[in-house]
């Protein structure tokens, strides 16, 4: 099924709404609106996609973060919004960069009953505080827990192993 | 509902419960799970009952996590099929498929029809299997055990088939980046033509014996509803979001593996409740049974692996005597292929709904992050609003209707 909007489209009536809060968009083999957007206005940016009368974003379809390390330290943290519009079959994808020292955003878990468990998940792997969420606790670690395993720092295995060094096989 | 039980919907319930229709006016909490035999799966709900009409829900999970996407940032692309096995276990196939799919999808692997093609059979009758499962399943809750057994001996027969694919029959790792490691074998296409043509007629009979059962029924129609509206927004996918109304289904709205090639019908409901739920899954069996015959009857000629020598592990005995196939044998197995750097999503129609990878890769022998859209994981918070205000018996029909399974859940 085709889609009924271009992402020049939503991109151009994201701009004009938001201006500098929209970002550089990034071109991926998926061919989804792929934006980068100020961390502040993902709140306000849902809540328009969601009441737009053409766009009609109204499903979201996943939450996740990823840790970029070697970023600028107030960009190594990025949250990814997946949201789906059903009536025009359009995808698209938020992200924003957050920092590493106390990552903050608003939850949306008031437009989209699904954010609640996805936000909980992402803060339980990746620290990053849903301001408002109502209930942000672990959700498949225990409680105990005091760290976010998610994060680059924490490897998955021994770091002295030897047998799967990179420098032992020419990469 | 009503309007007393509005009133301490969610966690707000009371230490006394002050109405009239209480027994002794006695909230009672009540562990349904973790190891319960009704919740097949390994998470608990903490119920708040009185009597036996539930009062609130509180769920937790993560019962069995196993760091999927922590594993999967450590491990080469090919290895990380066995791990998509054990999200949902009851239709591992097309989460492998749905894996090759998303890494030929970021490293542009061009796939032949033929491919396609038994792709779409293979991830076909794992949905069969996948519902027969949860149906049956749905059968035994409500008291009628032998539609289980038969429908058991089914899912054995598509088992088998796995096997003659790939050798193994639960977590079948079934196929390859890029293709299968073997062709369909000759009793492959024995087992595959008596499926469907025995099939169809022992699944009537099972159908006849819950479709219209007065008992069935009656312990299902109106059970653990939701409507269409708030499915949306609970991010439901799959049957259970196609029983309260609304025809999402990747599978046509975001067509791969060729399946615009097809006719089929998506099945709707109208109440979202679990008997809708039954029906949605048992039309869905006989529309995949459409759809494997037109693929099996229409199956391309060619080879069954795509020519990407750098992403397909090549066949064994290539590998001892030819040269090319031992050089590219020991440089997927080292890691040594150069994987594009860049990001992808990819879903696929799961068992249970949409499910998603998120592949961010930098060009490394791993993916930099790989996140699962596990569809039970995000509509399973939906279930405190849809069992609130019903009885205790009425939450186990409906979270078996809602096949949750706990390997998909937990990741």
């Amino acid at each position: 099924m085709e889609s009924k909007l271009t992402n020049e489209q939503v991109l151009t009536a994201l701009r004009e709404q938001f201006g500098d809060a929209v970002g550089q968009e990034e071109q991926t083999v998926d061919n989804y609106l792929n934006v980068y957007v100020a961390s502040e206005s993902v709140h306000t940016m849902i809540e328009w996609l969601y009441a737009h009368d053409e766009f009609k974003v109204q499903f979201l379809t996943n939450i996740t973060g990823i840790h970029f390390p070697d970023n600028d330290e107030d960009q190594k943290m990025v949250i990814v919004y997946h949201l789906h519009s059903l009536q025009n079959n359009f995808r698209l994808r938020l992200k924003a960069y957050l920092p590493i020292e106390n990552p903050s955003i608003h939850t949306i878990t008031d437009i989209f009953s699904a954010a609640n468990w996805l936000e909980r998940e992402t803060y339980d792997f990746f620290g990053i505080n849903f301001v408002n969420h109502p209930n942000l606790t672990r959700i498949l670690n225990e409680d105990s827990m005091d760290y976010f395993p998610m994060r680059k720092e924490y490897h998955l295995e021994d770091e002295t192993r030897q047998d799967k060094d990179n420098r032992f096989f020419g990469r | 509902m009503s309007e007393d039980l509005e009133k301490y919907k969610g966690n707000n319930v009371p230490e006394k419960w002050e109405s009239d229709d209480t027994i002794e006016g006695e909230i009672a909490t009540l562990n349904l799970g973790p190891t319960h035999p009704a919740t097949h799966g390994i998470f608990q709900n903490v119920l708040k009952v009185d009597g036996e009409k539930i009062l609130s829900s509180e769920q937790t999970v993560g019962y069995i996590h196993r760091a999927f996407e922590k594993l999967a940032e450590r491990r080469p692309f090919h290895q990380i099929t066995p791990i998509t096995d054990r999200l949902n276990y009851c239709s591992s196939p097309i989460n492998n498929i749905g894996w090759h799919m998303t890494v030929e999808k970021l490293a542009q692997i061009e796939v032949s029809k033929r491919i396609d093609y038994m792709r779409v059979i293979i991830m076909e009758l794992a949905r069969i299997a996948d519902h027969l499962v949860c149906n049956s399943v749905i059968g035994v809750d409500t008291g009628a055990l032998t539609g289980f057994t038969w429908m058991f001996i089914e899912r054995e027969r598509i088992y088998d088939m796995y096997e003659q694919i790939c050798g193994a029959r639960l977590t079948t790792n079934i196929g390859r980046i890029g293709g299968f490691e073997r062709d369909f074998t000759p009793k492959f296409h024995e087992l595959i033509k008596d499926f469907l043509k025995t099939f169809p007629k022992r699944f009537e009979e099972f159908n006849s014996m819950l479709d219209r059962n007065r008992i069935f029924m009656d312990r299902t129609i109106g059970v653990g509803g939701i409507s269409g509206e708030r499915a949306l927004n609970y991010g439901f996918t799959g049957p259970n979001l196609r029983a309260a109304g609304v025809d999402y289904d990747v599978r046509v709205h975001t067509p791969y593996s060729s399946y615009q090639d097809f006719e089929f019908d998506i099945p709707v409901g109208t109440g979202g409740d679990t008997y809708d739920r039954f029906q949605v899954r048992q039309e869905e069996i006989r529309q995949s049974l459409r759809i494997i015959s037109q693929a099996y009857n229409n199956l391309p000629e060619g080879s069954y692996h795509a020519d990407a020598p750098e992403f397909y592990l090549p066949d064994k005995a290539d590998v001892y005597n030819k040269m090319e196939a031992l050089i590219y044998h020991f440089k997927i197995i080292m890691g040594e292929t150069p994987v594009p750097a860049g990001e992808v999503y990819h879903s696929v129609e799961g068992g249970n709904g949409e499910l998603g990878y998120y592949l961010i890769s930098d060009g490394g022998r791993n993916p930099y992050r790989l996140q699962f859209r596990r569809p039970c994981f995000i509509y399973y918070q939906a279930y405190p609003e849809m069992i609130t205000g019903q009885s205790l018996s009425d939450a186990v029909v409906t979270l078996s209707s809602m096949n949750v399974i706990a390997g998909e859940l937990d990741a």
